[in-house]
């Protein structure tokens, strides 16, 4: 996982002028809200993901961002001027379609020139900022191509030195590597972080795929009908989720319904029928005994303890499925309450069988700090 | 013995492709060829009003008359010529003109909203259930001097004296315009419906303000629309006989009128021949002009 510094900024800091701010954004289509009084400010140079399922309403916030679309309540603002009622065609703004949108009649070169035609400048400028985009994106060779002529790939890239040429303050990308295969996917993510980096430009994704957006991105939005659900950077979205939503959306986890006994500082300690033992996390909230909440471990968190080993998080169970992956396996383990616990084991040594097997009966423990409370 | 499968489903394309080639040698090449014939040979006053090519063949010897004299005379005679140009202005125009008129009304349709789409590309098609030759009847009515138009203005006092509507140019494009719009809104509709409208949003990201994306996008898009309405036009109209017949006057030339006289007035058969056979030789410029658009349209794609 690449991760670029987290942005200094996060939205409460609402002095600084923001690349891109948000005020109370509403939008509807019919009677449903498609985004739902979003706030929201993002930093220059960010690389900036929405990320949620289909319908969540990432693309009409990326759209009313573009200028497709008129928010119904709110304002866009943009290097802090309101942006909100500008046509697209008068906005610093660029954007990189799904579908990349290359226009047909048009050869590779000309597509990338398209944008630089709009606004007067000396042909010979031109053609260097052609030439220098698809020098970014390692497409000169293709520049008299058609777009029909084009791998998937290829047309991603000639797509991205479009969008790219106008030197945009803000790119927009929707499900950028969305059409990519899983082998190219993975190689334009990193490419994508490089160019970004070296440009400057902030970039906003949009895209469905978790494992994108933590790569990619130094904070992520993450949404849920018409909302954000979470606003954070990839590694405290994953490790520290808020919401049994945003636990679960990214990556797997286990949930276990426990009750607050009672709270010393920063440690509090649950009782947890399911666990089948009393449970210790730390969180700086203030808990009440009684109140019910969820405890949120990841797999990878939990520990196969040896006989006689003490943890803080205790739990004892029977191995009911395994699954090799290569790299790691992850295990399925049944504890007394009925409850499946979830934990995965590196395959540290190549042994032609697994170190666990079926109907196995084991320990498993946690470090407080390696757990999350979700209130919602 | 039977016929192995492969073999039989090669029997089947066959036949299936043959058809076509079969109809189109019947029922154009072969009468194409009489006409050809029959443009080669010389007119005379009997019945049929021609001299056939084959003289004589007599002992082994065969004597063809090949009489060049009418394409000679479509040459000599500037009449034949000053028709075909005025045929090609006619034409002409009123392909830009159903094109002007045409290109809009395609675009509103394809623009509108879907469930309008129907609907109104029905309003296109309707007249078409009514016969040409009486939609072309309606407007001598509509055009003539004691018609729908002249009494009205007259009625409303903003003319003294009727306008001189039918039988002049003006009323032969009417005609012709009239009864050939749906020939060109329908290919353009067909292209502008399928055009992707991502592409005008990435075109108005990219800061091309609407008129331009319009020249830059739509327009080049939907040129094999444009191409095959043009075509659609431009090569019935070429030899158009009834509306120049029925809304045109004395001094509308055009060759499918000229045909008409010379084939049933003159009773010159030959004549009129040679002038189909040129009339077919300057519509087939177009159409390859078409077909090469098209090539090249769909190695593109």
């Amino acid at each position: 996982m690449t991760q670029t510094s987290p942005a200094p900024g996060a939205a409460d800091t609402a002095s600084t002028t923001a690349s891109v701010r948000l005020e109370g954004i509403s939008k509807s289509f019919g009677n449903s809200y498609a985004v739902n009084n979003v706030s929201l400010d993002i930093q220059q140079g960010e690389f900036f993901s929405l990320l949620g399922p289909s319908g969540c309403g990432k693309t009409t916030l990326l759209r009313m961002l573009a200028g497709f679309e008129t928010p119904d309540r709110g304002r866009v603002l943009i290097d802090g001027q309101d942006m909100t009622l500008v046509p697209p065609y008068e906005r610093p703004v660029n954007m990189m379609f799904q579908s990349y949108a290359l226009f047909p009649h048009m050869s590779v070169a000309d597509n990338i020139a398209f944008g630089l035609k709009q606004t007067p400048m000396a042909r010979g400028a031109r053609n260097l900022r052609v030439t220098e985009m698809m020098e970014l994106v390692q497409i000169s060779p293709l520049a008299k191509r058609k777009p029909h002529q084009l791998s998937g790939g290829q047309r991603q890239r000639v797509a991205l030195a479009r969008a790219l040429a106008r030197h945009p303050r803000i790119l927009l990308l929707d499900e950028p590597l969305g059409a990519l295969d899983k082998k190219l996917r993975e190689k334009t993510q990193f490419e994508l972080v490089n160019i970004q980096e070296r440009l400057g430009t902030t970039f906003i994704v949009v895209t469905h795929d978790q494992e994108e957006a933590m790569t990619m991105s130094s904070r992520i939005a993450l949404m849920r009908d018409g909302q954000i659900e979470q606003l954070d950077a990839p590694r405290r979205l994953y490790e520290f989720p808020v919401t049994r939503y945003a636990a679960s959306f990214i990556g797997s986890i286990n949930l276990f319904e426990a009750r607050v006994l009672q709270q010393n500082g920063d440690e509090v300690r649950l009782s947890c029928d399911e666990a089948g033992a009393d449970l210790l996390v730390r969180s700086s909230e203030k808990m009440l005994p009684g109140m019910a909440l969820t405890l949120a471990v990841r797999p990878e968190k939990v520990r196969l303890l040896s006989p006689g080993e003490q943890s803080p998080n205790l739990v004892r169970g029977r191995i009911k499925e395994i699954a090799y992956l290569g790299g790691i396996s992850i295990y399925h383990a049944e504890l007394p309450s009925g409850k499946q616990v979830q934990f995965t084991q590196s395959n540290v040594q190549a042994l032609a069988e697994q170190p666990l097997s079926w109907g196995q009966d084991v320990l498993l423990g946690w470090h407080p700090d390696s757990c999350s409370v979700l209130t919602e | 013995m039977s016929i192995p499968g492969a073999q039989r489903a090669l029997t089947g394309r066959r036949l299936i492709i043959g058809l076509p080639w079969l109809w189109l040698g019947l029922f154009f090449a072969l009468p194409f060829l009489f006409v050809l014939k029959l443009s080669l040979s010389e007119s005379v006053l009997a019945q049929p009003p021609y001299l056939d090519l084959i003289r004589e063949f007599k002992d082994g010897v065969l004597i063809l008359a090949v009489n060049l004299g009418n394409y000679q005379l479509l040459l000599e005679d500037s009449l034949y010529f000053k028709a075909l140009l005025s045929s090609l202005q006619i034409a002409g125009l009123s392909t830009l003109l159903t094109l002007l008129l045409g290109y809009p009304m395609a675009y509103a349709i394809a623009r509108a909203p879907q469930h309008w789409r129907l609907p109104l590309m029905m309003l296109i098609i309707l007249p078409f259930w009514t016969s040409f030759l009486i939609r072309v009847y309606a407007w001598i009515g509509i055009l003539k001097n004691n018609g729908l138009i002249n009494q009205l203005l007259m009625g409303l006092g903003i003319i003294d004296t009727p306008l001189e509507m039918l039988h002049t140019p003006f009323a032969v494009y009417i005609g012709i315009v009239y009864s050939y719009l749906p020939f060109m809104v329908l290919p353009l509709y067909a292209t502008l419906v399928r055009l992707d409208l991502t592409l005008l949003e990435a075109a108005a990201d990219l800061g091309c303000r609407p008129w331009k994306q319009f020249l830059r996008i739509t327009l080049p898009l939907s040129m094999p629309g444009v191409l095959a309405g043009a075509m659609l036009v431009f090569i019935p109209v070429m030899g158009e006989f009834v509306i120049p017949d029925l809304l045109g006057g004395p001094d509308t030339l055009m060759l499918g009128k000229l045909m008409w006289i010379e084939f049933f007035s003159n009773k010159d058969w030959p004549l009129a021949s040679a002038l189909a056979a040129v009339l077919l030789v300057v519509l087939i410029i177009p159409f390859m002009l078409l077909r090469h658009y098209e090539q090249r349209n769909q190695e593109a794609q």
